[in-house]
């Protein structure tokens, strides 16, 4: 287990206020962290500064057991071979599980966001288990998935009183996941895949577990989403006090350039 | 087509030191099909490519050598295999540092005779066989071979060597995953006569090579990393103490390099050091390309003193690490497509304290994902001057922030050159097309 300190850009200054740490905790990068999904605990880290918090992100490899005990818990993206050695490795690992229990959050992309479901489909050995957290099942879709994402996000979702943005985001992936009656879809497709082609919706959530099939990473092109998994871990519901300036003319130019 | 000239023959165990030398092709298979022996259809081919070369260039798309070679190929399937015949071949592939070994082998063979080369990086199928149409003469040549096409090209080309560099991330959209990569060069490359010249620093090219009779590895080292904490063997974890590197449930680990970095000077495998410090192409990676180099050279008896001494002349390929005097300022161009290559081209910079340009574009040859940024550590550029262009500016300007690190975007390179100060040498990467508008813009 490597504890990364946490190194916050230019302004806030980690380590002000908090007795205890925030802990962010990085599920096997050695295994899932395919497409830039480092991006996600980086800019966590840098916005939970931003809030007072001091942070700790822990990077767990896959040949060491996930702490039960941390705020926010990041899984991201993989090919089949990692998340099926992922998925082996988490059913005997009942940290996050446990950190579920306690009333963590959770933000899982692509494969990441499968395994937080009930099953998921290998290439090689079909159907498999994976750890039964969100109420969705992932199948092998007929096409891959290849470009920008635009939806529209849940409007039950908020940061403060502000319902989120539409989400933006890049998609490469070959699944297709179903929701079941215990999860909300994250968004609801405008433009891309996102919970395979015709689903209309992307990812989904329910308590304090967010899972969607964007990349981008996620978070840089949706720093609400950011704020909302923060919030969930503090406890405080407003943004993060963060100059968003450059997020957001991100933002405007992927909207623009996908039509959306 | 025999094969002949492998020296002691047998499988080599893994870290067996070798030091086969391959010979040239001998006079009975040029005399049967060599350069001017082509099948009457082998002809039309070769004529249809340069009249089509010549035309798309008179039309002014680009050099013109890969429709050239598109409209070869369809001709005559077996068009690469024949220009090849006669030839003694080495094929270099990798993500990173193909074009640059592929020059400087090149060049060190150049000590033993002509070498027909890809020299401008068209490295796949089509841009091969018009590089080889160009030069039908040559009795080596030294092929870049992009890496999703190694095994055919392989298959066509029998070559002598085959030199396999690294295999990182890199444009995931598009490309195969980097596992499958080093499955496909491992399925592909079992049964070849070739001698693989492979790195020991890099688990997947290790797994790679595993197939092959003839391997003869070089430490030339490995910057980047993070695709290669799992076993390509078994998936266990790998353990990575110092410059080792082993799996902790299986026995794949890595062999005894029979070359290898060692700071600024190569390693033979009698132990004899070549200072490495002549060198004009910059930075730790091209002193790694170098030695693989001269570990290809040497399989065709050429002294390793000889061929650094050759590589020593080469001072830019294909416009990279080239200095150009532009609007008053000194460019220094730099390509960095991927990771692995940001981190490399960070360690040339590290060492002084010019302005950084960047320039990041996401069109369909670079990848359209640009997730990858966010692997890439940008922290090493804090404290310095970093200014920003590129079609993909803005996400470049997202990272940087989170990064910690200060920088200015500009709308296009003129803006930002001129922002930098006056006479100063300016450290420009670009990852590939913002490379080649970039070196179109200043005339590089």
């Amino acid at each position: 287990m490597t504890v990364v300190a946490s190194v916050p850009g230019a302004g806030a200054v980690s380590g002000v206020g908090g007795e205890s740490a925030l802990r962010i905790v990085w599920i096997y990068p050695d295994l899932l962290s395919t497409y830039g999904d480092q991006g996600n605990a980086l800019i966590l880290a840098y916005r939970a500064a931003a809030r007072g918090h001091r942070v700790e992100r822990i990077d767990v490899r896959s040949d060491q057991a996930v702490p039960a005990d941390a705020d926010v818990y990041l899984i991201g993206g993989g090919e089949d071979r990692p998340q099926r050695l992922a998925a082996e490795r988490l059913r005997r690992d009942a940290g996050l599980k446990h950190a579920v229990e306690r009333g963590a959050a959770v933000l899982a992309v692509c494969a990441g966001f499968q395994l937080m479901g009930h099953t998921f489909y290998d290439e090689q050995e079909g159907i498999l288990p994976a750890l039964g957290l969100l109420d969705v099942t992932s199948h092998r879709g007929s096409v891959r998935c290849v470009g920008e994402v635009v939806a529209d996000a849940d409007p039950q979702l908020r940061v403060g009183q502000t319902p989120l943005p539409a989400l933006t985001g890049f998609e490469n992936h070959m699944g297709t996941t179903l929701l079941g009656e215990g999860v909300r879809p994250l968004g609801t497709v405008r433009i891309g895949n996102g919970n395979g082609a015709g689903s209309g919706t992307d990812g989904a959530h329910a308590g304090k577990i967010v899972g969607t099939y964007l990349h981008g990473p996620v978070l840089a092109r949706n720093p609400a989403l950011a704020d909302l998994v923060l919030g969930w871990a503090d406890g405080n519901p407003g943004p993060s006090p963060v100059d968003d300036g450059w997020h957001l003319r991100l933002r405007g130019e992927r909207l623009v350039a996908v039509g959306g | 087509m025999a094969h002949g000239g492998v020296g002691p023959a047998g499988r080599l165990a893994e870290g067996h030191r070798v030091t086969t030398t391959v010979a040239a092709d001998g006079d009975e298979k040029a005399a049967r099909t060599g350069a001017g022996g082509l099948p009457a259809r082998a002809k039309v081919a070769v004529a249809a490519g340069k009249v089509t070369g010549a035309v798309s260039r008179a039309a002014g798309r680009g050099s013109g050598a890969v429709i050239g070679g598109r409209v070869a190929l369809r001709l005559d399937p077996e068009l690469l295999g024949r220009l090849t015949t006669g030839r003694a071949c080495v094929l270099v592939s990798a993500t990173n540092g193909k074009t640059t070994t592929t020059r400087l082998a090149a060049e060190a063979l150049r000590a033993i005779g002509p070498v027909a080369s890809n020299a401008l990086g068209a490295n796949m199928p089509a841009g091969i066989t018009a590089a080889m149409a160009q030069d039908r003469d040559a009795r080596f040549a030294v092929i870049e071979v992009d890496e999703k096409y190694l095994p055919t090209v392989a298959e066509q080309t029998r070559p002598k060597a085959i030199a396999l560099l690294n295999l990182s991330r890199d444009q995931l959209d598009r490309a195969a995953e980097t596992r499958m990569l080093a499955q496909r060069w491992r399925d592909g490359l079992a049964g070849t006569a070739a001698t693989l010249v492979a790195n020991a620093d890099d688990p997947l090219v290790v797994w790679a090579a595993g197939l092959a009779q003839h391997v003869v590895w070089v430490a030339a080292g490995q910057s980047w990393q993070e695709d290669a904490w799992s076993c390509p063997q078994c998936g266990g974890v790998l353990h990575r103490p110092d410059e080792d590197w082993g799996c902790a449930s299986c026995d794949f680990r890595r062999p005894e390099p029979a070359w290898a970095l060692e700071g600024d000077a190569l390693r033979d495998p009698q132990g004899g050091r070549v200072e490495l410090t002549g060198l004009r192409l910059p930075g730790r990676a091209n002193r790694a390309n170098a030695t693989t180099a001269a570990a290809v050279a040497s399989l065709f008896g050429v002294d390793a003193q000889v061929a650094v001494k050759r590589m020593e002349q080469v001072t830019a390929v294909a416009g990279r690490y080239d200095t150009v005097r532009y609007r008053g300022r000194a460019l220094r161009l730099l390509l960095a497509k991927n990771p692995a290559g940001w981190l490399e081209t960070f360690d040339l910079v590290s060492g002084t304290d010019h302005p950084v340009l960047l320039s990041v574009n996401a069109l369909s040859a670079d990848g359209t994902d640009t997730s990858w940024l966010w692997d890439v550590d940008y922290t090493r550029l804090r404290g310095r001057p970093v200014l920003v262009i590129g079609q993909r500016r803005l996400d470049l300007a997202v990272r940087l922030q989170v990064a910690g690190v200060d920088f200015t975007v500009y709308d296009d390179v003129d803006a930002a050159v001129d922002a930098a100060p006056p006479a100063q040498i300016v450290e420009v990467i670009a990852n590939y097309t913002a490379f080649q508008q970039l070196r179109q813009r200043v005339g590089a």
